[in-house]
């Protein structure tokens, strides 16, 4: 691949997904991309890219971003952020919600769909406390190929050794040959769905939690600070926001700050509204509304 | 540095698991089926016991039984590892005492994640 090539590859992705590749990617390019060719009966990654060039193939346009910005996922990844869930995020919003009883979940970079099943795990194992309430996982991604797998809730062998302990495995998991298959009521709790987080999302609504891993990390500062804005606006004051464990919004956005001793979790920073009281007569009169 | 029996009857595998804990700061001793283990184990308790099921003499699930019957015998923390992967087979497994369970083949990961699970890392 010569490095106009390279160039053009890098912009082309930057621009339809967000991704910044720094030229010291060229091997990732290579390895994610060779097979994509191959797949379209093209011989070399110049052959790519003079289709691309072209234009006109939608089809091998969306392979190529998809190749690029997939990522390996496994069942309960970095752990920690699914005890924050059973210890503090569940608790604390079971305890807040109990006039609605409701709760949204969003994954927001779901690929093959191993993290919104491990909330619902962590949910199906909270049965007891979450019983009459209303629950919903959305998971979406920018791959449709990665969704479909997510929403099949098939797993190899492989897979479903990586993170999964054996009992929640039997607990959860149909056998079908080599291939298990997360059961029906954990498939029913989870909605899947297409989204490129460059595009707004504001349509789905409030989430009390938002789960947004190794994704930030492909984009530029700019591209991150304008993401988590946006996050901010679709959470609620008391909702979290969690990011991979090398991820932080220091340095890039005003609108979180990190929960003390939980790494990983964030909360928004209560806006100016919601921080002054509310006058005591308007208080009252809500309430009696209310009643 | 803890202590980690290996008990396969194929010394390949046995070679290869052994290999994979010793980067993971596990003091390995091997044995070649139930008996050879169960003889291990009366000598000095593992805290860890890596373990197939189909061997000569002394398979892997008469083992662990006899195993959790012995004096301290309930202590080691036992992974199973072995091409049996039906429901039925994990589900035995677990009912007689084990701890975790590896379906073959397998790798470096695979062994990490589930030894993570057990808290033997």
């Amino acid at each position: 691949m010569t490095p106009l090539e390279f160039d053009f590859l890098k912009k082309y992705l930057k621009d339809r997904s967000g991704l910044v590749l720094s030229n010291d990617k060229q091997y990732l390019v290579e390895s994610r991309l060779l097979p994509v060719a191959r797949a379209a009966k093209l011989d070399t990654l110049s052959a790519l890219v003079c289709a691309l060039q072209r234009g006109g193939n939608r089809t091998l346009e969306n392979d190529v971003v998809e190749a690029m910005t997939t990522n390996e996922s496994f069942f309960f990844r970095d752990k920690t952020p699914f005890e924050h869930f059973n210890d503090t995020m569940l608790p604390n919003l079971l305890e807040a919600r109990t006039r609605t009883r409701s709760l949204r979940i969003w994954c927001a970079a779901a690929s093959t769909g191993q993290e919104p099943y491990s909330l619902a795990i962590c949910l199906k194992e909270a049965a007891s406390k979450v019983a009459g309430w209303r629950v919903r996982i959305l998971g979406t991604d920018l791959s449709n190929e990665v969704l479909e797998k997510a929403r099949a809730g098939l797993y190899s062998q492989f897979e479903v050794q990586r993170g999964l302990p054996i009992q929640l495995l039997l607990k959860y998991f149909e056998q079908k040959g080599d291939i298990w298959q997360i059961s029906p009521a954990l498939r029913s709790m989870i909605e899947w769905r297409r989204l490129n987080l460059l595009e707004s999302f504001s349509y789905l609504g409030e989430f009390d939690i938002i789960f947004c891993r190794n994704v930030l990390i492909y984009f530029d500062q700019a591209t991150k600070t304008e993401i988590l804005d946006r996050l901010a606006r679709s959470i609620p004051d008391d909702g979290y926001l969690v990011l991979g464990a090398a991820e932080t919004v220091v340095g890039l956005s005003d609108a979180f700050k990190p929960v003390p001793g939980r790494r990983g979790l964030f909360q928004r920073k209560q806006t100016e509204k919601a921080s002054i009281p509310a006058p005591a007569p308007r208080l009252a009169a809500g309430l009696v509304g209310a009643r | 540095m803890k202590q980690c029996l290996v008990v396969d009857d194929s010394s390949v595998i046995r070679k290869v698991a052994r290999r994979i804990l010793e980067d993971m700061d596990f003091e390995i001793t091997e044995a070649e089926d139930g008996q050879q283990a169960l003889d291990e184990c009366r000598k000095t308790m593992p805290d860890a016991i890596l373990l197939d099921w189909n061997m000569p003499v002394m398979d892997g699930l008469e083992f662990l039984t006899s195993l959790r019957g012995e004096e301290g015998g309930e202590k080691p923390i036992v992974v199973f590892c072995t091409t049996e992967n039906d429901v039925a087979h994990i589900a035995r497994a677990i009912r007689a005492g084990a701890n975790e369970y590896i379906m073959k083949p397998f790798d470096r990961e695979i062994v990490e994640a589930k030894f993570q699970e057990v808290g033997l890392l």
